[in-house]
């Protein structure tokens, strides 16, 4: 640690620093190795996961339901994936987790209040209306900004995120290996009918 | 990602200041021929983890690329040209340097490069020349590790193979290659600086294929010789700006660097030589930081060329649709790349050379930026600023709801049409009114001027670039592509490439520093930096870094 992080003045956390800050909160790092599946469900090929990440069955059941309404229906979402994608990444930035875990909370609490039933418990349309009656699917991503906001930017951003590094996503997107996936290197040099030319 | 709590000074033979590709790969070298080593870095060491951070902060818009770096009250810096210098795009203070963040393409320079003066009659040769440069090339390519082939009839002359293997072409390239092949335009492979193989104790590239944050070490980046240095006794200290370099009475040796440690202390590191490795625009901002009596206009500027003659890369994209399948993004890098256009005519448009898309649309967005009209930091930009545009897209659709589920908005290559692109990197010309230099109204979080960039494109590099996107719209054109965009050097920014601030010569009242890159007025200071570059070629500067570095610790080690 830094001469300047052992005094009580360090409570300014300064851009540049804020790995460092991660250093002493953040999730031991693990060996991302995803298998590789060309299918469109998604699931974690290996057990890689760290089991020390901060969600409970119960966030990981809300924010499966919920990927269940973010991501289109020809993709079919595994609890695993969640955990490993979502949980079981690196945390990006300090406080990440807990504050989606906040926002998960959120979501669930405004379904119990306003939609008469927990998120997993609905249906997929119904956990729609349920983001979209949040104001969800109308505001900017914001990681310090309104619940809505927030929900944005670390439920569906989060979401998005995995979906779009991972095949199935890619697949959706016209990519065999996409940006963030480790797929190797046959899928650059194949042609559309799959061979090379 | 601590490094050493103990920032002070200690015994040194070198100090180096900057820890990224020049100031590692000159620490190693010397570290191992047994000298004490310190290397003063202003940024912080990462992690494995913070890659795989980083590759997240690039892949989601809705994180900052930069921020994992950068400090806005330390890193400010001033732009006046026409170019827009966007300084904290195209660098990264961290240990390693700006290779954290790099590409890792490594075609060395031409021979012509050396001698624009002799074949052109425009600027000035450099003092040396390619063949004197290429031994140290050879050992550069092998302490970084390049993946490439001989297969570049355009190419400079080569006398010994690639470490390793060159990258297969791509797809798209296929596709490519049949359009220049037409037009009589041959292609090559790209050499880079990411392993095709395990090289080095790092492993092949997996394809993650976010090669600017790679996450998994098969991309070179300086980490690898400050570690090597560090086993070799080296010391690396992290989070320590270099405020201003002393020299003695006589203004004859350099005798420490004056920098400030993150509880705001102030130390002085004496050592026997001095290597300034800031990269291309704060190596000239130290010496002119380091004025005296003896150097009113900065350290190691009698010459006055300390900060001018700075050039970087133009460099123009055509962007175009086919109906068949492109195959963009199943990889992050470059695979194809042409030299045709590199030798010049005279006179007539200079060198440039292209590169063939392997990643012509992002696949991320979408709905992951979807910003809604009536957001309300949307709706206050819009009254701020009215355009016809927002105001329509308000009116119109004034929920803009961001579809979830079937109707996601997806960021796809999908098609038809499909995606595809070509660009074109070449050659700027060194002008003395091209420079870096400080800004007297603003300054950093240590109290010194910011520098201040002052860049712009003249009749050269106009004409170089566009000839260069005729050539790209005949190889798409002939490919059967409908041309979508293309871009102009108008309004544009800063190419990541920095050199020419500290140029090399042979006579020191219009140059900085020697054929050795020593400074031509200090007996023990020397730069290792694209700031010595006399002229910029059109090929990317690293490797070239690089094998200067490596000849520059040979010259230092003579002296010890
Ligand atoms: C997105 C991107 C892509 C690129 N792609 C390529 C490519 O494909 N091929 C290629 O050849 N080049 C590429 N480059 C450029 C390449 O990264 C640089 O040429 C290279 O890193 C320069 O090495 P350097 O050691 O001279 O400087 P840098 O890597 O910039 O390192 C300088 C170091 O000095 C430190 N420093 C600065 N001032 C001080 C001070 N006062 N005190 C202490 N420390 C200080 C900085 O913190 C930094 O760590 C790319 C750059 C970017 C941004
Ligand atoms: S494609 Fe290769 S080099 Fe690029 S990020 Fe992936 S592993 Fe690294």
């Amino acid at each position: 640690m830094t001469d300047d992080q052992h005094g009580a003045t360090d409570s300014v956390l300064t851009r540049r620093r804020f790995f460092t800050a991660l250093g002493g909160t953040s999730l031991a790092a693990t060996v991302y190795e995803y298998g590789i599946g060309s299918d469109r469900s998604l699931q974690s090929a290996t057990e890689t996961q760290d089991s020390r990440h901060p969600a409970s069955q119960y966030h990981i059941d809300v924010m499966t339901a919920i990927a269940e309404a973010v991501y289109p229906s020809a993709v079919s979402v595994e609890s695993s994936f969640i955990e490993s994608r979502v949980f079981g990444r690196v945390e990006p930035k300090p406080n990440h987790f807990e504050n989606l875990l906040t926002s998960i909370e959120a979501v669930d609490g405004h379904s119990r209040a306003r939609f008469g039933g927990a998120i997993p418990d609905i249906s997929p349309g119904r956990r729609r209306k349920v983001l979209q009656s949040m104001g969800v699917t109308a505001v900017h991503p914001n990681a310090d900004g309104t619940t809505a906001e927030q929900v944005r930017f670390y439920v569906v951003n989060d979401l998005l995120y995995a979906l779009f590094t991972s095949p199935a996503g890619g697949e959706l997107m016209g990519v065999d290996n996409p940006p963030g996936y480790p797929g190797g290197r046959d899928a650059y040099q194949r042609g559309p009918d799959g061979g090379e030319r | 990602m601590t490094g050493a709590d103990d920032r002070s000074p200690t015994d040194a033979d070198v100090c180096i200041v900057g820890a990224g590709p020049a100031g590692a790969v000159t620490a190693y070298d010397l570290a191992r021929r047994g000298h004490d080593i310190v290397v003063l870095e202003a940024g912080e060491r990462l992690t494995p983890e913070d890659h795989h951070r980083r590759m997240e902060m690039w892949l989601r818009p809705d994180l900052e690329r930069n921020s994992f770096w950068l400090d806005g009250a330390r890193d400010a810096y001033t732009s006046t040209g026409a170019i827009d210098a966007r300084l904290n795009e195209t660098r990264v203070k961290a240990v390693g340097g700006t290779s954290v963040h790099w590409d890792a393409n490594t075609p060395r320079l031409h021979e012509e490069d050396f001698e624009m003066n002799t074949r052109y009659g425009v600027a000035k040769d450099w003092p040396i020349s390619y063949d004197d440069l290429q031994p140290y090339y050879v050992r550069a390519e092998r302490e970084i590790g390049v993946s490439g082939a001989d297969d570049n009839p355009h190419g400079p002359p080569r006398k010994e193979p690639y470490p390793m293997e060159a990258f297969r072409p791509s797809y798209s390239d296929s596709l490519f290659a049949e359009a220049c092949a037409e037009l009589e335009i041959t292609m090559a492979s790209q050499p880079k600086a990411i392993n095709s193989e395990s090289y080095d104790d790092r492993s092949g590239c997996v394809g993650y294929g976010v090669c600017n944050a790679c996450p998994s070490g098969a991309k070179y980046s300086a980490e690898v010789h400050v570690r090597k240095a560090e086993a070799e006794g080296a010391r690396i200290v992290d989070q320590v700006q270099a405020l201003s370099v002393e020299h003695d009475q006589t203004g004859d040796y350099v005798e420490s660097v004056v920098y400030a440690t993150p509880d705001g202390r102030e130390y002085r590191q004496e050592a026997d030589q001095f290597v300034i490795a800031c990269g291309g625009i704060e190596t000239p901002r130290l010496l002119l930081l380091s004025d005296s009596i003896a150097f009113p206009d900065g350290l190691a500027n009698s010459s006055g060329a300390v900060g001018r003659y700075l050039m970087d890369h133009p460099n123009v994209t055509t962007t175009a649709t086919l109906d068949e399948p492109t195959r963009q993004s199943n990889i992050g890098w470059v695979s194809s790349r042409s030299d045709q256009f590199y030798a010049r005519e005279s006179p007539g448009p200079g060198s440039y050379h292209l590169t063939f898309s392997n990643t012509a649309k992002v696949t991320y967005g979408g709905a992951q930026d979807r910003r809604a009209p009536t957001s309300p930091s949307q709706i206050l930009d819009i009254v701020g600023n009215p355009t016809p545009d927002a105001l329509a897209e308000l009116a119109t659709d004034p929920l803009n709801e961001t579809p979830l589920g079937d109707n996601l908005d997806l960021p796809t290559t999908d098609g038809p049409p499909y995606p595809i692109s070509i660009r074109g990197a070449g050659e700027m010309l060194p002008r003395s009114d091209n420079r870096v230099m400080l800004d007297g109204s603003r300054t950093d979080s240590h109290g010194r001027p910011v520098p201040s960039v002052d860049l712009s494109d003249g009749e050269h590099e106009q004409e170089t670039m566009e000839h260069c996107l005729g050539v790209q719209e005949s190889v798409l054109t002939e490919l059967g592509a409908e041309i979508t965009g293309v871009s102009t050097l108008d309004g544009r920014g800063m190419s990541t490439h920095h050199m020419g601030t500290t140029r090399m010569g042979t006579d020191p009242s219009d140059s900085v520093v020697n054929s050795e890159c020593r400074t031509h007025d200090l007996e023990n200071l020397w730069i290792a930096s694209s700031s010595v570059f006399t002229t910029g070629g059109a090929n990317n500067p690293t490797l070239t870094i690089i094998a200067l570095a490596l000849k520059a610790a040979e010259h230092i080690d003579d002296q010890l």
